[in-house]
C-alpha cells in the first residue's frame, strides 16, 4: 500500500528578552544553577507574576510577519501538573485565546515550488526548570534558571507531507524569528526546539491517522531523522496488521530511535483555566499598527528583491536571504563592487560559506568581513588577479594575513598580462612538448579544444596561475595553427 | 490605655503621654497573658516589637513619623513577613520563612506600626470559625466555648480582646467581615485590587482581598489610608487613585440611599438577629437615611457559585506545597510520586484537602463547562444584581452573618451548615466590592454584625456612614468582661 505521511509541527522559540516573561530575574543562559531564579520563578507563597511587556510586543511582530490575527484580547491560562521543576505546580500558558491566530508561512520544496503551511496559533507561556539528574547520587538536583524565561509556542496545521517539508517549514520559522530579533534560535542552547506530530494514512484517504508526538527535538537534522524513523515504524507496524497508538514518543539521537514516553492513558488532564493573577492582554489596532512599523524586511520580499535589484538567481537569493546578518553581509559586499552581484553571491554561497562551514561559525565571526571580499572580487573585475588565484587570496584572507591587495603584493600574485611574458611561456611550452603538438596538430577541431587544455595547464603552471587565462588561450591557438 | 482606638492612642503617642516602647510592653504583655487562652497569636515577636517600638520613639514627633507610627498591630498569618514565620495556619508551612515582606505588610512598617505577632487562621484560610488551623481552635473573647469566625479569627479575636488595637485580615467570602461581626469589631473587605496581594498567601486569586481590623470605623479609615493602593508587583490591583479615607467620616449621611435586601431577610436569618438587623436600621433611618425593600434575586447562587470557584482556583494555588522546595515534606520518600502523596496528605488538614479535591474535579476535563464556565456566568449575574440595586440605592444594608457565633465543634463535622453561614458575604467577593462589618447589638450576650455593602471604590462612602453610625451608638465600644 502507498502511505502518505502528515506532519504538524510545535515549535518553542525563546524569546529573545532580557528578563523573565513574569519575573525581572535574568534570562541569560549557562548561569550557575538557580542563581537567576527570583521568588516568583520559585513560586514562593504569595508571590505574583507580572507579565514583560516586551514579549507582548514580540509576539505581535511574529504574528504580523505570518499575516496571522492579532486578536483584541487574549488570556493567560494555567496548565496544571506536578514536576519537580516547575515550582508552581502550573505552567502559566495560554489556552483558548492564544495572542497569533490563523497565519501562515510559505517553504519552498526541492522542485522550486512553492507551499503554503498553515500556523494555527502562537501563544506564550512560560519555560519550565531542569532537573539535574548527573552528581547527586540517588537525588536529582533542580536547576529554576530556566524557569519563567518566555516561550512562543508556534503551532502549525498538519500540512507537512514528508520529513523535508517539515524541516524546510522549520528552517523558515528558524530564519523568520532571527530576522525579527525575537529569538537567537540558539539550537544547541535549546533556544528553537520542536515537537513533531506525525501519522500516516494509505494515500488518498482523507481521515487522518492516529499521530504519535515526538518530543523535544532541537536540530533540523533530527526532525528529519526522528520524523523517518517515526514513519518508518508507523508503515511497519500497520502493514504488519497492528495499529499506531496515540502516545507521546521521544526520539534519542545516540541510538537513533524513538521510544514511548507515555502513552494516551498515562496523559495529564491538564486543566486549564484562565490565570486569575493575570488580566486578560488587550491589544489596540494602534499599537499593532505601530509594531508593523517597526518590522524589518522580511525573508521573503528580500529574496524577491535581492532577485530583481541584484539580478541573483533563485537559489543564491533563497540561501542569502534566510539569515539576515548573511544578507546584510551579501549586501554591504554587493554594494561595495558595484557590479558582478551574482559574482558575489558565488563566494559568499561557496568558499566563505565552505570556510565558515569548516570552522563552525557564524556569519557573524566570519574571518573575511564583507568589505574585504567585496576588495578581493573587485580585483577579480579590473584583472588583477584570475578566479584561480583568488581562491589563494581568499584563504589567505581567511588566516589573516591581511587584505587582498596585501596579499596579491606580498605574494606576488599579480596577473601577468603583459603579451611579451605570456608569449615567452607559451613559446617554451610548445617548444617543450614536440609529442602532444603533433597529435594537437593531427587531430580534427571537435579534439583540439579538448587538447589545447593541457597547454593551457602547462603554461598557467609555469606561470604560477598569474597568467591571464584568456590571453594564454588566445596565443596557443594562434601558434598551434 | 488597651481600650483605645488608634485614633486615641496616636493622640496620647504624639503629646507624649505614652511612648511606643511602653505601649509594645504593653500589648506583649497582654497577648502573653491571654494567648493561652485565645490561641489568636501562632506567633509573638516580642523583641522585634520592642525593637521596632525603641525606633519609632526616636521619631516621634519628627517630619518622618506618621499618624500612625509606633502604634502596634498583629497581622494574618498569611501575610509574608522577612524573617518570622508564615504558616498560614497550616501545618505545611509550620517551618516556612519568608525571605520578603509582603505589600500590606511593608506599607504598614513604613508607616511605622509596630508588628506584634502573627494571628491564627483557619488553614489556607479556608474555614468559617477558626476551627481548621494546624495550631489549634481559637476562642472567642465574649465566650470562650464558641468560635470567633473566620478564616480570620485570630486577627477577630486579639483585636476583640484589645491583645492590639488593630490587626490585618483577608477576605475571600466573607473572613474579615463574618469573624468582626462574631467578635464585635470593625472589619472592612475593599474593592477587590484595592489592596496588593503580593505577599498574602493565595486561596482564592480572583476573590482574596485584604483589608483593616479594627475597634471603630475611623481606625478602619485610618488604615486604609496605609493599605490601599496600586502595586506594581500585582497586576490585579487597580490604579485607581486612592482618596484620604478619613476625610469624609465626618459627613452627614441625610439623604442617603440604603437599600435592604429581601433575600438577607428571609428564614434563614435567625429572628434575634433580624431584630437587632432592624434595629440597627433604625438608627441609620434616624441619622437621615432613606431605607428601602430592594431585590438581589440571585443570592441564592451564591454559594454554589462561591465554591465552585475557590476550590477551582484554590486547587491550582496550593499545588506549589509538594514538598519539593520548601514547606512539610515526608519522611524517607521512596519515589517522587510518593513524596507529592505523602508530603500532601500530611501536610495539608481536612478541610483543605476537601477544596483542592472539589477544585480538582470542577476543572477536569468533561466537568468544566458543567461547573467552572457556569459558576463564572453566576458571578455575573450576582455582580449584575448588584449594580441594577446601586442604581437605586447609595449602599446595601443587611446582617453579616445568619446568626451570632456558634458554639466550638457545632459545625466541624458539617461542612456543608458551616459553608451555608456565609450567604451574606460571599456575593459581596463575587461580585468584587466593598463592604464592612460593624458591632450592631448583641444576642445571648454575642455580638452581632450589621453589614454595610458599597459599589466599586466607594469605601468612602461605607466608612462615613459606619462612623456616623458608630457615633450614634455605643456598640463597637463594648468589651468582653474578662479581657477589660
Amino acid at each position: 500500500m502507498e502511505w502518505e505521511t502528515v506532519i504538524g509541527l510545535e515549535i518553542h522559540a525563546q524569546l529573545a528578552t532580557h528578563s523573565k516573561i513574569f519575573s525581572g530575574a535574568a534570562t541569560e543562559y549557562g548561569a550557575q544553577a538557580n542563581t537567576q531564579a527570583c521568588a516568583v520563578d520559585l513560586g514562593l507563597p504569595g508571590v505574583l507574576p507580572v507579565v514583560n511587556r516586551e514579549v507582548v510586543t514580540m509576539a505581535i511582530k511574529f504574528g504580523l510577519a505570518i499575516d496571522a490575527t492579532i486578536p483584541e484580547q487574549s488570556v493567560f491560562a494555567r496548565k496544571n501538573y506536578f514536576y519537580p521543576d516547575l515550582p508552581k505546580g502550573y505552567q502559566i500558558s495560554q489556552f483558548e485565546l492564544p495572542i497569533v491566530a490563523n497565519g501562515h508561512i510559505d517553504i519552498t520544496l526541492a522542485d522550486g515550488k512553492s507551499k503554503r503551511i498553515g500556523i494555527t496559533r502562537a501563544h506564550l507561556e512560560e519555560d519550565a526548570g531542569k532537573s539535574v539528574h548527573e552528581g547527586f547520587g540517588d537525588n536529582t538536583g533542580i536547576d529554576l534558571n530556566r524557569a519563567g524565561t518566555p516561550l512562543l509556542e508556534i503551532v502549525s496545521e498538519p500540512d507537512m507531507r514528508s520529513a523535508e517539508e517539515a524541516v524546510s517549514y522549520m528552517k523558515k520559522i528558524h530564519s523568520l524569528v532571527r530576522y525579527l530579533g525575537i529569538c537567537d534560535g540558539n539550537m544547541q542552547e535549546g533556544s528553537f526546539r520542536c515537537d513533531a506530530n506525525v501519522s500516516i494514512r494509505p494515500k488518498g484517504q482523507e481521515e487522518f491517522g492516529t499521530r504519535a508526538e515526538l518530543k523535544n527535538i532541537n536540530s533540523f537534522r533530527f526532525v528529519e531523522q526522528a520524523i523517518n524513523l517515526e514513519v518508518e515504524r508507523q508503515i511497519d507496524l500497520l502493514e504488519d496488521g497492528g495499529e499506531v497508538v496515540q502516545e507521546t514518543r521521544l526520539y534519542d539521537p545516540d541510538k537513533n530511535e524513538t521510544r514511548s514516553m507515555r502513552s494516551k492513558e498515562e496523559a495529564n488532564d491538564y486543566r486549564y483555566f484562565p490565570d486569575p493573577d493575570l488580566l486578560p492582554i488587550c491589544i489596540s489596532a494602534e499599537q499593532i499598527e505601530s509594531i508593523r512599523q517597526e518590522l524589518p524586511e522580511l525573508p521573503d520580499a528580500k529574496r524577491e528583491r535581492f532577485i530583481k535589484e541584484y539580478g541573483l538567481n533563485e537559489n543564491d537569493s533563497l540561501i542569502l536571504t534566510a539569515q539576515n546578518d548573511l544578507a546584510d553581509y551579501f549586501e554591504s559586499c554587493a554594494k561595495k563592487v558595484n557590479s558582478s552581484a551574482q559574482l558575489c553571491a558565488n563566494w559568499i554561497n561557496g568558499e566563505l560559506t565552505a570556510a565558515l562551514n569548516r570552522e563552525n561559525k557564524d556569519i557573524n565571526q566570519s574571518n573575511v568581513t564583507a568589505e574585504m571580499l567585496a576588495d578581493m572580487i573587485i580585483r577579480i573585475n579590473d584583472d588583477t588577479i584570475s578566479g584561480k588565484i583568488a581562491k589563494q587570496v581568499f584563504e589567505s584572507m581567511w588566516n589573516g594575513e591581511g587584505t587582498a591587495d596585501e596579499i596579491i603584493e606580498k605574494k606576488n600574485l599579480k596577473q601577468v598580462t603583459d603579451t611579451g611574458a605570456i608569449e615567452k611561456l607559451v613559446d617554451d611550452v610548445i617548444s617543450q612538448n614536440d609529442n602532444q603538438v603533433k597529435q594537437y596538430l593531427a587531430s580534427p577541431p571537435e579534439k583540439q579544444a579538448k587538447l589545447i587544455g593541457f597547454f593551457v595547464g602547462q603554461v598557467m603552471k609555469q606561470s604560477q596561475g598569474k597568467a591571464n587565462p584568456k590571453q594564454v588561450n588566445q596565443l596557443l591557438r594562434e601558434k598551434l595553427k | 490605655m488597651h481600650q483605645s482606638t488608634l485614633a486615641g492612642l496616636s493622640e496620647a503617642l504624639r503629646s507624649k503621654q505614652i511612648s511606643s516602647t511602653e505601649l509594645t510592653e504593653h500589648f506583649i504583655s497582654r497577648c502573653k497573658k491571654h494567648n493561652e487562652q485565645l490561641n489568636c497569636f501562632i506567633t509573638i515577636n516580642e523583641e522585634q516589637a520592642l525593637a521596632a517600638a525603641k525606633d519609632a520613639d526616636n521619631i516621634i514627633g519628627t517630619d518622618s513619623a506618621s499618624r500612625l507610627t509606633g502604634i502596634p498591630i498583629a497581622h494574618k498569618d498569611i501575610f509574608c513577613t522577612n524573617g518570622i514565620k508564615t504558616s498560614c495556619g497550616s501545618k505545611m508551612l509550620d517551618n516556612f520563612i519568608a525571605p520578603y515582606d509582603a505589600t500590606v505588610v511593608e506599607k504598614i512598617n513604613q508607616a511605622g506600626l509596630i508588628s506584634l505577632g502573627k494571628t491564627n487562621m483557619d488553614e489556607f484560610a479556608m474555614g468559617s470559625s477558626n476551627e481548621t488551623s494546624y495550631y489549634g481552635a481559637v476562642k472567642n473573647p465574649w465566650h470562650l466555648d464558641h468560635v470567633p469566625g473566620g478564616s480570620s479569627g485570630g486577627s477577630a479575636s486579639a483585636v476583640a480582646a484589645m491583645l492590639c488595637p488593630a490587626a490585618t485580615g483577608t477576605d475571600t467570602g466573607g473572613s474579615i467581615r463574618q469573624p468582626a461581626s462574631m467578635c464585635g469589631i470593625t472589619g472592612l473587605k475593599p474593592t477587590y485590587g484595592r489592596v496588593s496581594r503580593y505577599g498574602m498567601i493565595a486561596y482564592a486569586s480572583s476573590l482574596d482581598q485584604g483589608g483593616p481590623m479594627t475597634r471603630s470605623a475611623e481606625d478602619a479609615a485610618l488604615l486604609m489610608n496605609v493599605l490601599a493602593g496600586f502595586d506594581e508587583r500585582d497586576s490585579t490591583s487597580s490604579d485607581q487613585l486612592v482618596e484620604d479615607y478619613t476625610e469624609r467620616l465626618n459627613n452627614p449621611i441625610e439623604g442617603i440611599k440604603i437599600g435592604l435586601p429581601k433575600q438577607y431577610f428571609d428564614d434563614g436569618l435567625d429572628s434575634e438577629v433580624a431584630s437587632v438587623i432592624e434595629d440597627s436600621i433604625k438608627q441609620l433611618e434616624k441619622l437621615g437615611a432613606i431605607c428601602k425593600e430592594i431585590e438581589l434575586p440571585n443570592t441564592h447562587l451564591s454559594i454554589p457559585a462561591y465554591y465552585v470557584v475557590a476550590p477551582a482556583e484554590c486547587s491550582s494555588n496550593l499545588s506549589r506545597f509538594d514538598g519539593v522546595r520548601f514547606g512539610y515534606r515526608c519522611e524517607d520518600p521512596k519515589d517522587l510520586s510518593d513524596l507529592y502523596c505523602r508530603s500532601r496528605a500530611e501536610g495539608f488538614g481536612n478541610e483543605v484537602k476537601r477544596r483542592i479535591m472539589i477544585g480538582t474535579y470542577v476543572l477536569s476535563a468533561g466537568y468544566y463547562d458543567a461547573y467552572y464556565l457556569k459558576a463564572q456566568k453566576i458571578r455575573h449575574l450576582i455582580r449584575d444584581d448588584f449594580q441594577t440595586a446601586f442604581n437605586e440605592v447609595d449602599i446595601i444594608a443587611g446582617p453579616t452573618a445568619t446568626g451570632p457565633a456558634f458554639k466550638l465543634n457545632e459545625k466541624i463535622n458539617d461542612p456543608v451548615s458551616m459553608y451555608l453561614s456565609d450567604i451574606y458575604t460571599v456575593s459581596v467577593n463575587l461580585a468584587g466590592i466593598p463592604a464592612i462589618s460593624i458591632p450592631a447589638g448583641f444576642v445571648s450576650s454575642l455580638p452581632i454584625g450589621l453589614q454595610l455593602i458599597g459599589n466599586y471604590f466607594k469605601e468612602s462612602q461605607l466608612l462615613n456612614v459606619a462612623h456616623q453610625f458608630q457615633l450614634a451608638t455605643d456598640w463597637h465600644q463594648r468589651t468582653p468582661e474578662a479581657f477589660a
